[in-house]
């Protein structure tokens, strides 16, 4: 059989890493007006030219990517958002997810940026349908990880926990399926050749 | 909330756009008024009784299946009209052609192995993984080449004494390969002469000319809303000889093998609808040739990064535009489309169940990244050339518009 497993290309290929794996079916979206109004005028739109930390997270082959740009303060022993941009390769409720983040975290101490969970984020948009709630996972993961960035060279405050949040753990697992796909495609190629 | 008052409010946000364009032809569909007025008498004039009851209203719905019945026999040259099941959907016909051939037992005595090409539609897809759990049959998935296409020297290698089915498409419904279906069950029928080929047609129907004798083929699975019809309607040929078990249970009427009353206004929409498309078959579909291309062409030449998916000029249906927009996805490109009118579907992870592009495309060797980004037009004469214009002015500031927003950015 592996004559016809390098047969043009990959589909053979593919069938063989996922094998019997669930196809996607459609399913309906009822998003908010919320998600469509920020879907058509993003607030904090694009890059932050003197911004203090840059973080993503998701990928192009996951199908979405949020980049964060915040640009932080700091006012005696507080670190205050003075302003955040964001960037957003996704679908509408990916755009809108980030673009209510920075809108939720401007102005915000670092410490209370923190404590904002997806959900919230997700309440924020009107209540994602569940299939989306990985978006807003995805912004608040951007934002976990942009503020692990910034105190990595700096003393760690005490509200800052060692181990991930739910958050940043699904956006890691998220990262790491599809870089194990392709890792595996790989292989499989090799193997043939 | 409601999900209803959410949708609505929703719809409020989104606003009517002055003009509207539904190309979205894969998933929905747009009927013509001559197919609705068609249909309207079958509610409460004539037919609306049961076609299997001795009274006027069901002998009139008796004779309206019965002209459906012999009018798509005679567009697919079947020579019985009984060979035509009507069913409510094109799913449930690829159902009825797959879990019906697995449930009957006869069929399966002889082998175990279903053969399917690797772009099939899932209502073939998924009955045939169900039929092997069901009955212990082996499944194998033929992979296509770049293009979508079923390489008849390699197809060779997966039909065996053991093989009972196959069942491959004759025009791909996301990227529109057209297959050489005739050459494909040539083989089949020469290594196992007792092979059972079914061909989901559903995207060939009404776009390219189907002689179920001329292909040898023994089941063959068509839908109404593909060629302008209504919703609702599917039918499949099956082969005088070939037997099945019907796979819903209840009480038979006309059809045989579909349990249920027959659907007479919708079966009645779909037989105008039929009837229009064959009046004039080739000048349609060579003028919506020409839309494709201008379509196609128009779009390759003004937006950067942009892959087709499938293949060109003869080899694809006429009706069928796929394209992948790099850095942008396929569901914000929908929606943003959408916005200004445009009515299309994408193959992105983002709009499906469990966030997997595709499978059309990936079996294409698409990457995860470029099946994202794929958008879905399916044309028709209902299409000028106007709409393409417009349609051509409004993608490129879509495509700009999300890249702008895009945090995946060129290299």
């Amino acid at each position: 059989m592996i004559v016809y497993q390098v047969y043009k290309g990959v589909s053979t290929i593919h069938n063989y890493v996922i094998g019997g794996t669930p196809m996607s079916t459609r399913i309906p979206l009822p998003y908010s007006p919320k998600v469509l109004e920020l879907f058509k005028n993003p607030k904090n739109l694009g890059k932050t030219d003197d911004a203090t930390v840059v973080e993503s997270a998701g990928s192009p082959a996951c199908g979405d990517m949020i980049k964060l740009y915040i640009k932080i303060r700091s006012e005696g022993n507080r670190d205050v958002v003075e302003k955040s941009s964001f960037e957003s390769y996704g679908c509408a409720a990916n755009i809108a997810a980030a673009s209510i983040l920075t809108e939720l975290i401007n102005g915000k101490s670092l410490d209370e940026a923190w404590r904002i969970s997806w959900k919230q984020v997700s309440d924020e948009l009107g209540g994602l349908p569940p299939i989306k709630y990985h978006c807003s996972i995805l912004a608040v993961g951007a934002l976990k990880r942009a503020v692990r960035a910034y105190y990595s060279n700096r003393n760690k405050p005490p509200w800052l926990p060692q181990d991930l949040t739910l958050e940043e753990k699904q956006v890691l697992e998220e990262e790491e399926m599809i870089e194990r796909y392709y890792r595996s495609m790989k292989a499989i190629v090799g193997e043939l050749k | 909330m409601r999900i209803s008052s959410k949708v609505r409010e929703l719809l409020k946000e989104h606003g009517r756009p002055a003009r509207e364009i539904y190309f979205d032809l894969e998933n929905g569909v747009w009927v013509p008024r001559e197919v609705v007025e068609a249909m309207l008498p079958f509610f409460n004039e004539r037919g609306y009784g049961h076609p299997s009851v001795t009274h006027k209203p069901g002998w009139e719905a008796l004779e309206e299946v019965y002209l459906a019945k012999e009018l798509v026999a005679e567009t697919i040259g079947a020579v019985d009209p009984d060979d035509i099941s009507f069913t409510h959907s094109g799913t449930e016909a690829n159902n009825l052609a797959i879990l019906g051939f697995t449930a009957k037992k006869d069929n399966r005595r002889r082998g175990g192995k279903i053969v399917l090409s690797a772009i099939e539609h899932l209502s073939v897809i998924f009955p045939a993984e169900h039929a092997s759990e069901l009955f212990g049959l082996r499944v194998q998935r033929v992979p296509v080449d770049e293009y979508g296409f079923v390489d008849p020297e390699l197809f060779k290698y997966y039909v065996d004494k053991d093989t009972v089915l196959v069942s491959i498409q004759l025009v791909n419904h996301e990227i529109g390969a057209v297959q050489k279906l005739k050459e494909i069950i040539d083989v089949a029928k020469s290594i196992n002469p007792n092979v059972v080929f079914h061909t989901d047609a559903a995207d060939a129907y009404g776009w390219i000319p189907i002689d179920v004798e001329r292909l040898g083929v023994d089941m063959l699975t068509i839908s109404s809303h593909k060629v302008h019809g209504p919703r609702g309607v599917g039918a499949l040929y099956v082969r005088n000889g070939v037997l099945l078990e019907p796979p819903l249970k209840g009480q038979l009427s006309v059809e045989k093998l579909w349990p249920g009353v027959e659907n007479v206004p919708l079966i009645a929409g779909f037989r105008k609808a039929v009837e229009i498309s064959f009046k004039d078959f080739e000048n349609r579909v060579s003028y919506v040739k020409a839309l494709r291309d201008k379509l196609m062409n128009g779009i390759v030449s003004t937006v950067p990064e942009v892959l087709v998916n499938g293949p060109l000029n003869e080899l694809r249906a006429a009706n069928n535009v796929n394209v992948s927009f790099l850095r942008v996805e396929g569901e914000a490109l929908t929606v943003e489309l959408s916005l200004h009118g445009i009515y299309a579907s994408s193959g992105s992870a983002c709009s499906s169940r469990i966030l997997e592009p595709s499978h059309v495309l990936l079996a294409i060797g698409r990457k995860h990244e470029e099946a994202h980004g794929s958008i879905l037009f399916k044309l028709s004469k209902h299409h000028g050339e106007s709409d393409i214009d417009y349609t051509l002015e409004t993608i490129p500031k879509a495509v700009e518009r999300l890249r702008a927003i895009s945090s995946w950015k060129s290299d």
